[in-house]
Protein backbone atom coordinates (compact mmCIF):
# COMPACT_ATOMS: atom_id res chain seq x y z
CA UNK A 1 0.00 0.00 0.00
CA UNK A 2 2.25 2.68 -0.87
CA UNK A 3 0.76 6.23 0.03
CA UNK A 4 2.79 9.71 -0.89
CA UNK A 5 3.49 11.43 2.30
CA UNK A 6 3.99 15.49 1.48
CA UNK A 7 6.51 17.34 3.63
CA UNK A 8 5.79 20.76 4.86
CA UNK A 9 8.75 22.62 3.92
CA UNK A 10 10.26 23.24 6.98
CA UNK A 11 11.02 19.58 7.57
CA UNK A 12 12.55 18.73 4.32
CA UNK A 13 16.01 19.90 5.93
CA UNK A 14 15.36 16.37 7.66
CA UNK A 15 14.38 14.22 4.01
CA UNK A 16 17.45 15.49 2.23
CA UNK A 17 14.89 18.12 0.60
CA UNK A 18 12.10 16.29 -0.82
CA UNK A 19 8.67 17.46 -0.61
CA UNK A 20 7.02 14.36 -1.55
CA UNK A 21 8.26 10.35 -0.09
CA UNK A 22 6.73 7.29 -0.59
CA UNK A 23 5.44 4.82 2.31
CA UNK A 24 4.28 1.58 2.70
CA UNK A 25 1.84 1.59 5.51
CA UNK A 26 -1.31 -0.12 6.33
CA UNK A 27 -2.28 3.40 8.71
CA UNK A 28 -1.32 6.16 9.55
CA UNK A 29 0.77 5.45 13.04
CA UNK A 30 2.41 2.81 10.87
CA UNK A 31 3.79 5.03 8.36
CA UNK A 32 5.14 7.62 10.76
CA UNK A 33 7.37 4.81 12.14
CA UNK A 34 8.31 4.38 8.74
CA UNK A 35 9.69 7.90 8.19
CA UNK A 36 11.33 7.93 11.36
CA UNK A 37 13.16 4.80 10.53
CA UNK A 38 13.99 6.66 6.88
CA UNK A 39 14.33 9.78 8.35
CA UNK A 40 16.14 10.72 11.94
CA UNK A 41 14.62 13.22 13.57
CA UNK A 42 11.33 14.04 11.99
CA UNK A 43 8.78 11.90 14.26
CA UNK A 44 10.22 13.93 17.06
CA UNK A 45 9.24 17.00 15.32
CA UNK A 46 5.76 15.34 14.60
CA UNK A 47 5.15 13.81 17.32
CA UNK A 48 5.51 14.05 21.36
CA UNK A 49 7.06 11.64 23.49
CA UNK A 50 4.34 9.44 24.24
CA UNK A 51 3.43 8.73 20.62
CA UNK A 52 0.37 11.62 20.50
CA UNK A 53 0.65 14.25 17.91
CA UNK A 54 1.84 17.31 18.37
CA UNK A 55 -0.84 20.07 18.87
CA UNK A 56 0.14 22.32 16.46
CA UNK A 57 0.36 19.89 13.59
CA UNK A 58 -2.19 18.61 11.30
CA UNK A 59 -2.33 15.31 9.53
CA UNK A 60 -4.45 14.95 6.73
CA UNK A 61 -5.57 11.50 4.84
CA UNK A 62 -7.18 12.46 0.89
CA UNK A 63 -7.77 16.23 2.67
CA UNK A 64 -9.26 14.82 5.74
CA UNK A 65 -8.57 15.83 9.20
CA UNK A 66 -7.17 12.46 10.54
CA UNK A 67 -8.83 13.49 14.43
CA UNK A 68 -12.28 13.18 12.61
CA UNK A 69 -11.06 9.24 11.33
CA UNK A 70 -9.30 7.33 13.22
CA UNK A 71 -6.72 9.61 14.49
CA UNK A 72 -3.29 7.42 14.18
CA UNK A 73 -5.40 4.57 13.10
CA UNK A 74 -6.64 5.71 10.05
CA UNK A 75 -6.44 3.01 7.62
CA UNK A 76 -4.28 3.94 4.55
CA UNK A 77 -5.13 2.76 0.91
CA UNK A 78 -3.26 2.68 -2.09
CA UNK A 79 -2.25 5.48 -3.60
CA UNK A 80 -3.90 7.68 -0.64
CA UNK A 81 -2.01 10.97 0.02
CA UNK A 82 -1.08 11.91 3.27
CA UNK A 83 -0.45 15.93 4.63
CA UNK A 84 1.94 17.11 7.34
CA UNK A 85 0.49 20.66 8.16
CA UNK A 86 1.43 22.85 10.72
CA UNK A 87 -1.69 25.04 12.25
CA UNK A 88 -1.67 28.28 11.21
CA UNK A 89 -4.42 29.52 10.29
CA UNK A 90 -6.99 32.21 10.36
CA UNK A 91 -8.32 34.28 7.64
CA UNK B 1 15.47 52.10 16.56
CA UNK B 2 15.58 48.21 17.02
CA UNK B 3 12.43 47.46 19.31
CA UNK B 4 12.08 44.32 17.32
CA UNK B 5 14.73 41.56 18.54
CA UNK B 6 13.49 38.98 16.46
CA UNK B 7 10.68 35.99 16.36
CA UNK B 8 10.64 33.99 19.43
CA UNK B 9 8.47 30.64 19.50
CA UNK B 10 5.43 30.72 21.61
CA UNK B 11 6.18 27.01 22.90
CA UNK B 12 9.34 26.23 23.27
CA UNK B 13 11.19 29.78 23.30
CA UNK B 14 13.46 29.15 20.58
CA UNK B 15 14.56 32.66 19.01
CA UNK B 16 14.88 33.21 15.20
CA UNK B 17 15.80 36.30 13.55
CA UNK B 18 13.12 38.63 12.22
CA UNK B 19 12.77 37.23 9.26
CA UNK B 20 9.61 35.92 7.01
CA UNK B 21 9.32 32.85 9.24
CA UNK B 22 6.21 31.64 11.30
CA UNK B 23 6.78 27.87 12.45
CA UNK B 24 9.19 26.53 14.68
CA UNK B 25 12.14 24.37 13.51
CA UNK B 26 12.35 22.34 16.97
CA UNK B 27 8.95 21.77 17.77
CA UNK B 28 6.29 22.73 15.08
CA UNK B 29 5.26 25.81 17.73
CA UNK B 30 3.82 29.25 16.41
CA UNK B 31 6.64 32.02 16.29
CA UNK B 32 6.02 35.28 17.45
CA UNK B 33 7.44 39.04 17.36
CA UNK B 34 9.52 39.25 20.07
CA UNK B 35 10.34 42.90 21.15
CA UNK B 36 12.40 44.31 23.55
CA UNK B 37 10.04 46.64 25.70
CA UNK B 38 12.67 48.99 27.62
CA UNK B 39 13.34 50.05 24.04
CA UNK B 40 9.78 50.27 23.83
CA UNK B 41 9.07 52.20 26.90
CA UNK B 42 12.03 54.45 26.50
CA UNK B 43 10.46 55.95 23.30
CA UNK B 44 6.79 55.17 23.88
CA UNK B 45 4.13 58.21 25.38
CA UNK B 46 1.02 59.21 25.50
CA UNK B 47 1.54 62.53 24.16
CA UNK B 48 3.26 61.10 21.62
CA UNK B 49 0.65 59.05 19.93
CA UNK B 50 -2.03 61.67 20.53
CA UNK B 51 -0.03 63.76 18.28
CA UNK B 52 0.40 60.63 15.49
CA UNK B 53 -1.76 60.34 12.59
CA UNK B 54 -5.83 59.47 13.28
CA UNK B 55 -4.98 55.64 12.22
CA UNK B 56 -3.29 52.53 13.02
CA UNK B 57 -0.38 53.89 12.39
CA UNK B 58 0.14 56.21 15.65
CA UNK B 59 0.91 53.14 17.65
CA UNK B 60 3.71 52.68 15.18
CA UNK B 61 6.28 51.92 17.93
CA UNK B 62 4.19 48.84 19.24
CA UNK B 63 4.45 47.33 16.08
CA UNK B 64 6.97 45.32 13.92
CA UNK B 65 7.85 47.87 11.53
CA UNK B 66 11.34 48.86 11.18
CA UNK B 67 10.81 52.12 8.65
CA UNK B 68 8.86 54.06 6.81
CA UNK B 69 7.60 52.00 3.73
CA UNK B 70 4.07 51.30 4.86
CA UNK B 71 1.13 50.03 2.81
CA UNK B 72 -1.50 53.08 4.33
CA UNK B 73 -5.04 52.56 3.37
CA UNK B 74 -5.98 54.84 6.24
CA UNK B 75 -7.20 52.17 8.46
CA UNK B 76 -7.88 52.30 12.14
CA UNK B 77 -8.74 55.18 14.52
CA UNK B 78 -12.36 53.64 13.75
CA UNK B 79 -15.12 55.06 16.14
CA UNK B 80 -15.75 53.94 19.73
CA UNK B 81 -19.25 54.26 20.25
CA UNK B 82 -21.13 54.26 23.38
CA UNK B 83 -24.44 51.94 23.32
CA UNK B 84 -26.57 53.59 25.51
CA UNK B 85 -29.81 51.84 24.29
CA UNK B 86 -28.47 48.24 23.65
CA UNK B 87 -26.69 49.09 27.15
CA UNK B 88 -30.75 49.58 28.06
CA UNK B 89 -32.00 46.62 26.36
CA UNK B 90 -29.60 44.52 27.99
CA UNK B 91 -29.19 45.86 31.45
CA UNK B 92 -25.65 47.08 31.28
CA UNK B 93 -24.58 50.58 32.62
CA UNK B 94 -21.68 51.57 30.47
CA UNK B 95 -21.17 49.59 27.16
CA UNK B 96 -19.20 50.68 24.06
CA UNK B 97 -19.23 49.31 20.71
CA UNK B 98 -15.82 49.46 19.00
CA UNK B 99 -17.06 49.89 15.04
CA UNK B 100 -14.56 48.33 12.60
CA UNK B 101 -17.38 47.86 9.98
CA UNK B 102 -15.94 51.16 8.62
CA UNK B 103 -12.41 50.15 7.70
CA UNK B 104 -10.90 50.71 4.27
CA UNK B 105 -12.57 47.47 3.30
CA UNK B 106 -15.15 47.17 5.61
CA UNK B 107 -13.56 44.62 8.28
CA UNK B 108 -10.88 44.93 10.94
CA UNK B 109 -8.84 43.03 8.63
CA UNK B 110 -7.32 45.80 7.64
CA UNK B 111 -5.28 46.19 10.47
CA UNK B 112 -3.63 43.32 10.57
CA UNK B 113 -3.18 43.47 6.63
CA UNK B 114 -1.69 47.00 6.79
CA UNK B 115 1.22 45.22 8.73
CA UNK B 116 1.68 42.32 7.07
CA UNK B 117 1.40 43.69 3.24
CA UNK B 118 3.82 46.43 4.33
CA UNK B 119 6.53 43.68 5.99
CA UNK B 120 5.62 42.07 2.58
CA UNK B 121 7.24 44.96 0.88
CA UNK B 122 9.93 45.45 2.99
CA UNK B 123 11.15 41.73 2.59
CA UNK B 124 10.82 42.66 -1.18
CA UNK B 125 7.77 39.89 -2.22
CA UNK B 126 6.85 40.47 -5.12
CA UNK B 127 3.05 39.13 -4.86
CA UNK B 128 0.84 39.25 -1.40
CA UNK B 129 -2.05 36.02 -0.54
CA UNK B 130 -4.08 34.73 1.65
CA UNK B 131 -6.56 31.77 2.66
CA UNK B 132 -9.57 33.87 3.56
CA UNK B 133 -13.49 33.51 5.06
CA UNK B 134 -13.81 36.60 2.73
CA UNK B 135 -12.58 39.78 4.49
CA UNK B 136 -9.05 39.19 4.59
CA UNK B 137 -9.08 38.10 0.56
CA UNK B 138 -11.18 42.00 0.38
CA UNK B 139 -8.30 43.46 2.29
CA UNK B 140 -5.71 41.66 1.04
CA UNK B 141 -6.59 42.51 -2.52
CA UNK B 142 -7.73 46.36 -1.73
CA UNK B 143 -4.13 46.41 0.03
CA UNK B 144 -2.25 44.90 -2.95
CA UNK B 145 -3.87 47.64 -5.40
CA UNK B 146 -2.75 50.13 -3.46
CA UNK B 147 0.85 48.90 -3.01
CA UNK B 148 1.08 48.16 -6.98
CA UNK B 149 1.79 44.27 -6.48
CA UNK B 150 0.11 41.10 -7.67
CA UNK B 151 -2.16 39.67 -5.27
CA UNK B 152 -3.70 35.53 -5.64
CA UNK B 153 -6.53 35.44 -2.76
CA UNK B 154 -7.94 31.83 -1.37
CA UNK B 155 -11.56 31.51 -0.95
CA UNK B 156 -14.32 28.95 -0.13
CA UNK B 157 -16.66 28.51 -2.82
CA UNK B 158 -19.58 29.35 -0.75
CA UNK B 159 -19.02 32.59 0.17
CA UNK B 160 -21.09 35.41 0.61
CA UNK B 161 -21.30 37.76 -3.01
CA UNK B 162 -20.48 40.63 -0.74
CA UNK B 163 -17.31 39.14 0.07
CA UNK B 164 -16.48 37.85 -3.44
CA UNK B 165 -17.53 41.09 -4.87
CA UNK B 166 -15.54 43.07 -2.02
CA UNK B 167 -12.52 41.13 -3.25
CA UNK B 168 -12.56 41.02 -6.94
CA UNK B 169 -13.14 44.37 -6.91
CA UNK B 170 -9.69 45.40 -6.51
CA UNK B 171 -8.72 42.75 -9.44
CA UNK B 172 -6.40 40.13 -7.83
CA UNK B 173 -6.33 36.75 -8.28
CA UNK B 174 -9.58 35.13 -6.83
CA UNK B 175 -9.51 31.86 -6.52
CA UNK B 176 -12.54 29.67 -5.15
CA UNK B 177 -12.05 26.15 -3.85
CA UNK B 178 -14.24 23.76 -3.37
CA UNK B 179 -14.25 23.35 0.32
CA UNK B 180 -14.78 24.65 3.70
CA UNK B 181 -11.65 27.25 4.75
CA UNK B 182 -10.22 24.40 6.47
CA UNK B 183 -9.09 23.06 3.37
CA UNK B 184 -8.49 26.61 1.52
CA UNK B 185 -6.20 26.89 4.87
CA UNK B 186 -4.06 23.52 4.02
CA UNK B 187 -4.07 23.83 0.55
CA UNK B 188 -2.37 27.32 1.05
CA UNK B 189 -0.07 26.06 3.34
CA UNK B 190 1.19 23.79 1.01
CA UNK B 191 1.02 26.52 -1.88
CA UNK B 192 3.26 28.45 0.59
CA UNK B 193 5.67 26.10 0.84
CA UNK B 194 6.31 26.42 -3.16
CA UNK B 195 5.42 29.72 -5.00
CA UNK B 196 7.70 32.31 -2.82
CA UNK B 197 4.34 34.41 -2.28
CA UNK B 198 3.61 36.57 0.77
CA UNK B 199 0.62 34.49 2.62
CA UNK B 200 0.01 37.28 5.13
CA UNK B 201 -1.40 34.83 7.52
CA UNK B 202 0.47 31.93 6.85
CA UNK B 203 4.25 32.61 6.23
CA UNK B 204 4.00 36.30 7.37
CA UNK B 205 1.62 35.44 10.13
CA UNK B 206 4.17 36.76 13.07
CA UNK B 207 4.13 40.10 12.10
CA UNK B 208 0.12 39.38 10.65
CA UNK B 209 -1.10 39.33 14.03
CA UNK B 210 0.37 42.15 15.62
CA UNK B 211 -1.55 44.76 13.58
CA UNK B 212 -5.13 43.57 16.02
CA UNK B 213 -3.39 44.57 19.22
CA UNK B 214 -4.43 48.14 17.82
CA UNK B 215 -7.92 46.92 18.57
CA UNK B 216 -6.59 46.96 21.71
CA UNK B 217 -4.80 50.20 21.58
CA UNK B 218 -7.04 52.22 20.18
CA UNK B 219 -9.75 51.09 22.98
CA UNK B 220 -7.57 52.06 25.39
CA UNK B 221 -6.83 55.33 24.39
CA UNK B 222 -10.57 56.27 23.53
CA UNK B 223 -11.57 55.47 26.98
CA UNK B 224 -9.29 57.70 28.41
CA UNK B 225 -5.80 55.64 28.61
CA UNK B 226 -7.56 52.65 30.10
CA UNK B 227 -8.54 49.10 29.87
CA UNK B 228 -12.75 48.46 30.13
CA UNK B 229 -13.34 46.36 32.68
CA UNK B 230 -14.65 43.28 30.29
CA UNK B 231 -14.28 42.68 26.61
CA UNK B 232 -16.00 40.68 24.39
CA UNK B 233 -14.59 39.62 20.84
CA UNK B 234 -15.42 36.82 18.03
CA UNK B 235 -13.43 33.81 17.63
CA UNK B 236 -12.47 32.30 14.09
CA UNK B 237 -9.04 31.05 14.20
CA UNK B 238 -8.41 32.46 17.68
CA UNK B 239 -5.64 35.80 16.68
CA UNK B 240 -7.84 38.34 17.02
CA UNK B 241 -8.62 37.31 20.31
CA UNK B 242 -5.20 36.56 21.32
CA UNK B 243 -3.90 40.04 20.18
CA UNK B 244 -6.43 41.67 22.36
CA UNK B 245 -5.14 40.13 25.32
CA UNK B 246 -1.14 40.75 24.01
CA UNK B 247 -2.34 44.86 23.22
CA UNK B 248 -3.78 45.58 26.46
CA UNK B 249 -1.32 43.43 28.56
CA UNK B 250 1.60 45.57 26.13
CA UNK B 251 0.15 49.05 27.18
CA UNK B 252 0.40 48.22 30.60
CA UNK B 253 4.03 46.85 30.26
CA UNK B 254 5.22 49.91 29.04
CA UNK B 255 3.36 52.22 31.33
CA UNK B 256 0.79 53.68 29.07
CA UNK B 257 -1.84 52.56 31.46
CA UNK B 258 -2.46 51.48 34.55
CA UNK B 259 -4.95 49.35 34.89
CA UNK B 260 -5.50 45.58 34.36
CA UNK B 261 -6.30 43.56 30.90
CA UNK B 262 -10.23 42.98 30.93
CA UNK B 263 -11.70 40.12 31.65
CA UNK B 264 -12.01 38.57 27.66
CA UNK B 265 -15.42 36.49 27.14
CA UNK B 266 -15.89 34.83 23.71
CA UNK B 267 -18.01 34.81 20.74
CA UNK B 268 -18.56 31.77 18.61
CA UNK B 269 -21.57 30.44 16.18
CA UNK B 270 -23.24 27.33 18.11
CA UNK B 271 -22.08 25.81 14.57
CA UNK B 272 -18.83 26.33 14.61
CA UNK B 273 -17.85 26.38 18.44
CA UNK B 274 -14.83 24.36 18.72
CA UNK B 275 -13.33 26.83 21.35
CA UNK B 276 -16.78 27.49 22.85
CA UNK B 277 -17.23 23.90 23.33
CA UNK B 278 -13.75 22.90 25.10
CA UNK B 279 -14.70 25.82 27.58
CA UNK B 280 -17.79 24.21 28.45
CA UNK B 281 -16.33 21.02 28.98
CA UNK B 282 -13.43 22.11 30.93
CA UNK B 283 -11.44 20.27 28.55
CA UNK B 284 -8.12 21.62 28.14
CA UNK B 285 -7.42 21.16 24.29
CA UNK B 286 -9.41 22.21 21.96
CA UNK B 287 -10.89 19.01 19.25
CA UNK B 288 -11.66 20.47 15.62
CA UNK B 289 -15.24 20.39 14.19
CA UNK B 290 -16.99 20.74 11.14
CA UNK B 291 -18.49 23.93 10.80
CA UNK B 292 -21.79 24.53 9.86
CA UNK B 293 -23.20 28.29 9.98
CA UNK B 294 -24.25 31.30 8.71
CA UNK B 295 -21.46 32.92 10.40
CA UNK B 296 -18.90 31.91 7.52
CA UNK B 297 -16.30 34.34 8.80
CA UNK B 298 -16.30 32.61 12.10
CA UNK B 299 -16.12 29.31 9.95
CA UNK B 300 -13.12 27.63 11.09
CA UNK B 301 -13.24 24.25 12.31
CA UNK B 302 -9.80 23.78 13.42
CA UNK B 303 -8.88 27.20 15.48
CA UNK B 304 -4.62 27.72 15.09
CA UNK B 305 -5.17 29.81 18.57
CA UNK B 306 -7.63 27.97 20.05
CA UNK B 307 -5.28 26.59 22.79
CA UNK B 308 -3.93 29.50 23.42
CA UNK B 309 -7.90 31.79 23.63
CA UNK B 310 -8.68 28.96 26.51
CA UNK B 311 -6.05 30.05 28.72
CA UNK B 312 -6.72 33.71 27.95
CA UNK B 313 -10.98 33.26 29.23
CA UNK B 314 -9.64 31.42 32.13
CA UNK B 315 -6.87 33.54 33.24
CA UNK B 316 -8.52 36.70 32.92
CA UNK B 317 -11.59 35.52 34.57
CA UNK B 318 -13.85 36.07 31.10
CA UNK B 319 -16.20 33.61 29.35
CA UNK B 320 -17.47 32.00 26.64
CA UNK B 321 -20.85 31.87 24.88
CA UNK B 322 -22.28 30.44 21.13
CA UNK B 323 -25.40 31.62 19.29
CA UNK B 324 -27.58 29.69 17.03
CA UNK B 325 -28.38 31.21 13.64
CA UNK B 326 -31.42 32.73 14.43
CA UNK B 327 -29.84 34.28 17.37
CA UNK B 328 -27.47 35.62 14.71
CA UNK B 329 -29.65 37.42 13.00
CA UNK B 330 -31.63 38.81 15.52
CA UNK B 331 -28.14 40.03 17.08
CA UNK B 332 -27.43 41.97 13.67
CA UNK B 333 -31.18 43.39 14.06
CA UNK B 334 -31.11 44.32 17.62
CA UNK B 335 -27.71 46.12 17.03
CA UNK B 336 -29.23 48.10 13.85
CA UNK B 337 -32.64 49.12 15.56
CA UNK B 338 -30.76 49.95 18.85
CA UNK B 339 -27.57 51.66 17.50
CA UNK B 340 -27.32 52.13 13.91
CA UNK B 341 -25.01 49.89 12.90
CA UNK B 342 -25.66 47.11 10.10
CA UNK B 343 -22.78 44.23 11.36
CA UNK B 344 -21.81 41.09 9.23
CA UNK B 345 -22.73 37.69 10.56
CA UNK B 346 -19.61 37.52 12.53
CA UNK B 347 -20.94 40.78 14.74
CA UNK B 348 -24.65 39.32 15.08
CA UNK B 349 -22.65 36.54 16.86
CA UNK B 350 -20.84 39.30 18.96
CA UNK B 351 -24.06 40.84 20.06
CA UNK B 352 -26.12 37.82 20.36
CA UNK B 353 -23.48 36.15 22.98
CA UNK B 354 -22.66 39.68 24.92
CA UNK B 355 -26.63 39.11 25.51
CA UNK B 356 -26.15 35.92 26.85
CA UNK B 357 -22.81 36.49 29.04
CA UNK B 358 -24.86 39.23 30.42
CA UNK B 359 -27.91 37.15 31.06
CA UNK B 360 -25.38 34.36 32.55
CA UNK B 361 -24.03 36.79 35.01
CA UNK B 362 -20.40 36.78 33.47
CA UNK B 363 -20.57 40.42 32.77
CA UNK B 364 -21.68 41.81 35.58
CA UNK B 365 -24.08 44.95 34.97
CA UNK B 366 -21.18 47.75 36.34
CA UNK B 367 -18.68 46.77 34.15
CA UNK B 368 -17.42 48.88 31.52
CA UNK B 369 -17.35 46.58 29.02
CA UNK B 370 -16.22 46.59 25.01
CA UNK B 371 -17.73 44.35 22.16
CA UNK B 372 -15.84 44.79 19.01
CA UNK B 373 -18.32 44.52 15.98
CA UNK B 374 -15.60 43.27 13.38
CA UNK B 375 -17.68 43.62 10.35
CA UNK B 376 -19.85 45.61 7.55
CA UNK B 377 -23.40 44.07 7.10
CA UNK B 378 -23.40 44.57 3.58
CA UNK B 379 -21.03 42.05 3.37
CA UNK B 380 -23.28 39.17 4.56
CA UNK B 381 -26.84 40.55 3.15
CA UNK B 382 -27.34 36.58 2.38
CA UNK B 383 -28.30 36.25 6.35
CA UNK B 384 -31.12 38.83 6.92
CA UNK B 385 -32.17 39.65 3.77
CA UNK B 386 -35.46 37.54 3.94
CA UNK B 387 -35.74 38.73 7.95
CA UNK B 388 -36.30 42.00 7.26
CA UNK B 389 -39.29 44.07 6.26
CA UNK B 390 -39.41 44.86 2.38
CA UNK B 391 -40.21 48.32 0.86
CA UNK B 392 -43.78 49.62 0.67
CA UNK B 393 -44.31 50.01 -2.94
CA UNK B 394 -46.86 52.64 -4.30
CA UNK B 395 -47.50 54.26 -6.95
CA UNK B 396 -46.79 57.99 -7.50
CA UNK B 397 -50.15 59.53 -5.79
CA UNK B 398 -51.36 61.06 -2.17
CA UNK B 399 -53.77 58.58 -2.34
CA UNK B 400 -51.56 56.03 -2.76
CA UNK B 401 -48.95 56.77 -0.19
CA UNK B 402 -52.05 57.67 2.26
CA UNK B 403 -53.46 54.07 1.71
CA UNK B 404 -50.72 52.45 1.99
CA UNK B 405 -49.31 54.38 5.51
CA UNK B 406 -52.99 53.69 7.35
CA UNK B 407 -52.42 50.74 6.44
CA UNK B 408 -48.93 49.73 7.97
CA UNK B 409 -49.94 51.96 10.81
CA UNK B 410 -52.98 49.31 11.95
CA UNK B 411 -50.37 46.77 10.79
CA UNK B 412 -48.02 47.71 13.28
CA UNK B 413 -50.83 48.77 16.58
Amino acid sequence: MPVTVRIPAPLRRLTDGQREVLVEAPTVAACLERLAEAYPGLKERICEADGSVRRFVNIYVRGEDIRFSQGLDTPLHDGDDVSIVPAASGG
Amino acid sequence: MTRVRGLKCRECGRLYPAEALHVCDECFGPLEVDYDYDAVRAVVSREKIAAGPRSIWRYRDLLPLDDDRVVDLGTGFTPLVRADNLARVLGLRELYLKNDSVNPSYSFKDRPVAIASSKALQFGFDTLACASTGNLACSVAAHAARAGVRACVFIPADLEQGKILGAAIYEPTLIAVDGNYDDVNRLCSEIADQYGWAFVNINLRPYYSEGSKTLAFEVAEQLGWRAPDHVVAPIASGSLFTKLWKGFNELRLVGLIDSPAPRMSAAQPLGCAPVYVAYRDGARDVRPVRPDTIAKSLAIGNPADGYYCLRIIAESGGGCAAASDAEIIEGIKLLARTEGIFTETAGGVTIACLKKLVEAGTIHPDEVTVAYITGNGLKTQEAVAGHIAQPIRIAPTLDAFEAAFRERELALA
